[in-house]
């Protein structure tokens, strides 16, 4: 039986589920609702195997049917769903374009010594020490993050220049979204390791999935003993090494008729290459070589992602200008605790689960999510933490903790995501322009969602805030709507661990239904 | 090749239109009250927001006294909050419905609805209703969420309101709707027709650090001025505004005031809440200015219960 089917079959399927995330990383207008998105993070190995650790429930089990899976068929995971190996063979791909005339795969020897160590490294720090190694090493977190950074911004330049055109034209079914950056310093893994997967993709095929990834490696030992797996007929084999060439992951010994398994990531390449079809795919048992490939049609997609991991430097780093008051403040903010996502319990368990995948930054409708540079110290760069100067966490909306694939963020329902309390509001009477200025403001009260911030009388006719802290819930509207600066005159201390907020309490009120104007 | 021709061809209509646009654009004129109505004020009380305002405009010769054949209209409600409509944070959907239905059988050309949100906009247009009773009437629901819809403008006579980013609907429409909730307000102690305008600029931010009473005031100095001023006083949040946390803020007066001059629809508003218009300091502000009349006695006003 010929099995050549499969690599169109794997195309397909890859290309499907990389579409997918694109999706669900440009989708600003989250119109995609959680539960797909949970659908397509369920088999991602790393968050999976995190979120089952965790919280010990079969319904995070996606990584043991990964596990499974690669028993039965080989590393099918890295070619198949794997984000960062499908985008690898995209530039992969490319490379072999541009360089066709002498970029060939042929043989090459494993780094055993470096995969395993790498392998034993991540598990070790992993186990005994956190989650930092795991955070930078997982390929849907390397993938994510550069979705995040540079393709994302990316799409709503293409979406605002498409709203602007269509604006012209009175149509305003897409609309403007003003870019946010982030801080530099947080460009600087996603950029490394765009380089360091891109470049080796782009020259070495699978060279980074079966050297340093931990997922790889730990697949690759399973398919030691998976059950179906290429095979040579050595009857028909005439050992012209046309498979070897083409593999992306060198692994391919037709001299000897050995395949190693290990480093197979069940492309299929080599059995269309073969042409004396003396390589299929099957249940275990002989050996036999064979070679060559190429084909397109994929440049279409290839030119887009290549554009949408390029053009990072249009993403602008500046938010809406502050307006200025008139005087600047001057008592500084004294935050004794940043600010972590709701469903994160406390900074110390988030911190241990977050991959720093930055997809909830991604989806977060109301951008308060931000890659934390020293927030959570060294070991939680890049993982998110709240930015009550750009924005705030708005009211009704749980989309961060809906989507989160590790645990990192366990799902609130949305009540009780509104007494979930991150931090608590603290008032600057020195620096607020009632005070200051002895003019009306109330920005911070007018945005508090419980009133947890209320005004009472000042000088004349005048009101200044004042704070109830047991019912504020530390969502930051009131941070973010006070126009200060540089110093805001209520800020948000966040709750190292988070606590629940009393429910906001409310009495009838004195003014009855009127029978006649009053004027 | 093709798309290649496709793409050039867009973009080079785009280019034209918007060229057409800039040259043509601003050279309507906006009387602020061209038409000689029987009243200054029409107040209802008693009927469904619907019934209330058929009623009321009405009285005031119809919408076709305000909205011409083939004009642009911007129907401007408060969309504030991410709440729902029974708490009463926004415009009633219902009302806004009813205006859009009238302005399309005076004649609009197109009616365009929208308001520069405090919470996230998308889920604010969906959950206040409002995004989809104006669709449903035909209207055109603009976003207001970034800083490219909005243009700088002069405020000829503002004391600390001298320039301001106004949406470019604004400057495009021929007629403008303004259509407030009247609510308690933790600051200014309500909000009304004048503070509605906050939602149809970019930079509030200054107004609240620039002495947020003048800067009311001073907006209303500003050329383009509504036609009909139409308050919504069905459900009238009566603390904990302008947001409210929850029904226990909420009275039902089931009013509705409809006037062409909206100072003496914030002083009649705020009488409705109880307060003297002389404690709401934009008021008599804006009154001394000369951008309308607070004294509703020497006002010509129609009041009618249903």
């Amino acid at each position: 039986m010929t099995t050549s089917f499969l690599r169109k079959f794997r195309i397909v399927f890859s290309a499907v589920v990389l579409i997918c995330f694109i999706l669900v990383f440009a989708d600003f207008r989250s119109i995609i609702p959680e539960k797909y998105v949970n659908y397509l993070l369920f088999l991602q190995f790393i968050p999976s195997a995190i979120k089952y650790f965790d919280l010990k429930t079969l319904a995070a089990g996606g990584f043991l049917v990964v596990l499974m899976l690669s028993l039965l068929t080989g590393r099918t995971y890295c070619s198949f769903l794997c984000p960062l190996g499908i985008g690898q063979d995209l530039f992969s791909r490319i490379g072999g374009r541009v360089k066709r005339k002498f970029r060939r795969f042929g043989f090459k020897k494993p780094h055993t010594i470096i995969r395993y160590s790498f392998l034993t490294i991540t598990l070790g720090v992993t186990i005994f020490w956190g989650i930092y190694l795991l955070t930078l090493l997982d390929p849907y977190s390397i993938f994510a993050r550069f979705m995040t950074f540079f393709g994302k911004p990316v799409g709503l330049l293409v979406n605002n220049f498409l709203s602007g055109i269509l604006g012209r034209f009175d149509n305003y079914a897409l609309s403007n979204v003003q870019i946010k950056g982030f801080s530099l310093i947080t460009y600087s893994i996603p950029v490394v390791f765009f380089l360091l997967v891109g470049s080796l993709s782009f020259v070495k095929g699978r060279l980074y999935c079966n050297t340093i990834c931990p997922v790889g490696t730990i697949l690759g030992l399973l398919s030691k003993i998976s059950l179906f797996r290429i095979k040579f007929d050595e009857n028909k084999c005439t050992r012209c090494g046309r498979c070897s060439l083409v593999c992306k992951s060198s692994c391919i010994d037709f001299l000897n008729y050995d395949i190693d398994i290990t480093r197979c990531v069940d492309c299929f390449n080599c059995i269309k290459s073969c042409p004396d079809k003396a390589l299929s795919y099957g249940l275990i048992s002989a050996k036999n070589p064979e070679q060559k490939t190429d084909e397109s049609k994929r440049k279409f997609i290839a030119g887009s992602i290549l554009l949408l991991f390029g053009i990072s430097r249009f993403a602008k780093g500046q938010d809406k200008k502050a307006p200025v008051p008139k005087r600047e403040s001057t008592v500084k903010e004294t935050k004794t605790s940043s600010v972590c996502p709701p469903g994160a319990g406390s900074i110390e368990e988030f911190t241990k689960h977050c991959t720093a995948c930055a997809l909830c930054i991604s989806a977060c409708p109301n951008k308060v999510l931000f890659p934390a540079v020293r927030e959570y110290g060294i070991a939680g760069f890049m993982q998110p933490v709240m930015d009550y100067h750009k924005s705030f966490c708005t009211y009704n909306c749980t989309v961060c903790t809906d989507v989160c694939p590790t645990s990192a963020l366990k799902p609130l329902v949305l009540d009780a995501k509104k007494l979930t309390q991150l931090g608590k509001a603290n008032f600057i009477k020195d620096n607020c322009i009632v005070k200051t200025e002895k003019t009306a403001c109330g920005a911070c009260s007018e945005a508090c969602p419980t009133k947890a911030v209320y005004m009472i009388p000042y000088e004349g006719n005048l009101v200044i805030p004042e704070t109830n802290q047991d019912i504020c819930i530390g969502c930051g509207h009131c941070e973010f709507a006070c126009p200060t600066t540089p110093y805001k005159a209520i800020f948000v201390d966040g709750n190292p661990v988070h606590l629940t907020a009393k429910k906001p309490e409310n009495v009838k009120s004195e003014i009855s239904t009127p029978v006649e104007f009053p004027f | 090749m093709r798309r290649r021709e496709f793409f050039r061809t867009s973009v080079g209509a785009g280019l034209a239109a918007g060229a057409a646009l800039s040259l043509g654009g601003y050279k309507k004129l906006w009387a602020s009250s061209p038409v000689n109505t029987k009243y200054d004020m029409v107040a209802i009380m008693g009927g469904s927001p619907e019934a209330m305002f058929d009623l009321g405009i009405q009285e005031l010769g119809g919408i076709g006294a305000f909205v011409q054949k083939g004009q642009k209209v911007l129907v401007k409600p408060d969309i504030g909050w991410d709440v729902i409509p029974e708490l009463a944070a926004n415009t009633n959907p219902a009302l806004v419905k009813r205006i859009i239905e009238h302005c399309f059988k005076a004649g609009a050309k197109e009616v365009y609805v929208l308001d520069h949100t405090c919470d996230n906009w998308v889920n604010t247009y969906k959950n206040s209703g409002i995004e989809k009773a104006a669709k449903s009437a035909g209207a055109k629901v603009v976003p207001a969420n970034s800083e490219n819809y909005y243009q700088a403008v002069q405020i000829p006579g503002g004391i600390k309101l001298k320039t301001t980013k106004v949406h470019e609907i604004l400057l495009d429409a021929d007629v403008f709707i303004n259509v407030p909730i009247l609510k308690d307000h933790n600051s200014t102690r309500m909000t009304c027709c004048l503070k509605n305008n906050m939602g149809i600029v970019w930079d509030r931010g200054y107004w609240h650090s620039h002495d947020l009473h003048q800067c009311i005031a001073d907006y209303t100095l500003y050329e383009k001025k509504p036609a009909l001023n139409i308050i919504d006083c069905y459900n009238v949040m009566v603390k904990h505004g302008p947001q409210g946390v929850s029904k226990e803020d909420i009275v039902q007066m089931k009013s509705l005031i409809i006037t062409t001059d909206w100072v003496a629809g914030d002083a009649a508003a705020a009488k409705m809440l109880g307060i003297d218009p002389q404690k709401i300091d934009y008021i008599p502000i804006a009154h001394k200015m000369g951008t309308g009349n607070m004294n509703l006695e020497s006002l010509q006003i129609k009041r009618i219960k249903m």
